[in-house]
């Protein structure tokens, strides 16, 4: 499988022909699973995944379950057919740690201690994988809690960053995924500012990271506008 | 149509931290949405939730489904994350040793009410304070909590209006169970009622359009 472009630029055009800091098509559409308490269904460029959230309910197995907040699971996990080499189904070492830190990216958020011995339970199912689907997991997951009308300071919105040619682009697809130099994925409550998950995979000078924090911060910004929108326009 | 304000969690709401009410948070002195719901704003700047759990107050009067019962205790579902607990002594009978499933048996329902809350969220209830009692017959159906004070109107007029409409007796629970009793067709017309409240609960001029809606049912049925 070696199917590497040439070059991934062209006249500040990349292969999908959008610019640098352009990010692909974003689709959310709010409260499409009827039996969970709150759902998203989200398009992000090839990316497509649905979102579950449940509660907060009764904890099982009881022995998780915490007398003073609510625990929050998160489970991320990848279709079998969601990529184009039939991927083998069930959790695996990349869909644990990809759980573990998303969780992690929406906890600041929530105010757990309005429910003690409570979960709430949040379901990534992700149908079709084209880079990124972390962040779209994580954007999903923000406004479905909403839709459960689960107290939060805020949402959390979150894109990737990376680096191919040299230089730096905003929301990596596959490809530039693939054969690409750096990916960089941020997650953060546009409210205030503050992040609240930063991977990196592949190399970025100081100047890079700095330059491509920035970037990656102003198209969490551009998400939480269309996140913003979907449920606003879910009661219209 | 949307006639009111819409904010999702994280909204700026008012610069004034006096004026915070539920489903709203201050940080740094500002007031923000705590949910994602519609905002109301007269004296305190309130966000109804559109979704979620309810969650039990001290003094709110429910409607529960007995689940279980231990030696001194039933356990109540009153469709809150957390069960509810009724003990022997929140009984109005006396009840002798072992007689608990004489008196209520698991599936009963119960016009209770919580008195008390703790901050682990266990919840006792009594059924010793006049107007709660054991529901028999009549049928219990599923309402959004946060829209209980539209389906009551205001000082009960929406609620009375279909009392006398569809010849039902009614209760609404706070914790959105409604129990509806009276002859099939009424309640049938009752639950059509309630279900386009729900429906419609984010709009205005409300009660003026259900006694339409009403009318209009009336005579429908009697023009079959």
């Amino acid at each position: 499988m070696s199917d590497e472009p040439e070059s991934f630029i062209k006249d500040g055009i990349r292969l999908d022909g959008r610019r640098v800091d352009e990010l692909r098509p974003l689709k959310i559409e709010v409260g499409v699973l009827k039996r969970a308490d709150g759902s998203c269904y989200l398009e992000f460029g090839n990316n497509k995944v649905m979102v579950a959230v449940y509660g907060p309910r009764e904890v099982h197995p009881r022995h998780l379950q915490n007398a003073t907040e609510a625990i929050i699971r998160y489970r991320y996990n990848m279709a079998s057919f969601s990529v184009e080499e039939r991927k083998r189904p069930g959790p695996d070492r990349r869909s644990v740690e990809v759980s573990k830190v998303s969780r992690e990216a929406l906890d600041p958020v929530l105010l757990k201690d309005y429910f003690p011995r409570s979960s709430v339970d949040i379901f990534i199912e992700v149908l079709q994988a084209d880079a990124g689907t972390r962040t779209a997991g994580i954007n999903a997951a923000s406004v479905a809690m909403a839709d459960a009308g689960i107290p939060m300071r805020g949402l959390v919105s979150s894109c990737a960053v990376g680096k191919v040619d040299d230089t730096l682009v905003l929301d990596l697809m596959k490809e530039e995924d693939n054969f690409g130099q750096a990916d960089m994925p941020i997650a953060m409550t546009p409210k205030d500012n503050k992040i609240t998950l930063l991977q990196m995979d592949g190399d970025l000078t100081k100047e890079e990271f700095k330059k491509g924090l920035e970037m990656a911060m102003d198209g969490c910004k551009q998400i939480y506008e269309i996140q913003r929108k979907a449920l606003l326009g879910a009661y219209s | 149509m949307i006639d009111k304000d819409i904010v999702i969690p994280g909204d700026l709401l008012s610069d004034d931290p006096r004026k915070s009410g539920k489903g709203t948070y201050v940080e740094d002195g500002k007031v923000f949405a705590l949910t994602y719901g519609v905002l109301e704003s007269k004296d305190r700047i309130k966000v109804i939730p559109l979704g979620g759990k309810y969650l039990p107050y001290p003094g709110d009067s429910v409607i529960g489904i007995v689940t279980d019962f231990r030696s001194s205790s039933w356990s109540v579902d009153i469709n809150a994350p957390y069960n509810a607990d009724l003990f022997m002594s929140e009984y109005p009978e006396r009840i002798n040793f072992g007689d608990m499933g004489k008196h209520l048996r698991i599936g009963d329902s119960i016009v209770t009410k919580i008195i008390r809350v703790d901050e682990e969220m266990r919840i006792d209830l009594t059924l010793k304070e006049p107007g709660l009692r054991v529901l028999r017959g009549g049928r219990i159906i599923n309402f959004f909590h946060s829209k209980i004070p539209r389906l009551i109107g205001r000082s009960g007029s929406m609620i009375n209006m279909i009392k006398e409409e569809c010849q039902c007796a009614l209760f609404v629970g706070q914790n959105g169970r409604i129990w509806i009793s009276g002859e099939d067709d009424n309640i049938a017309l009752a639950i059509k009622t309630i279900k386009k409240i729900e429906d419609e609960a984010h709009t205005s001029g409300l009660t003026a359009k259900i006694a339409q809606y009403l009318e209009d049912e009336r005579k429908g049925i009697e023009n079959e």
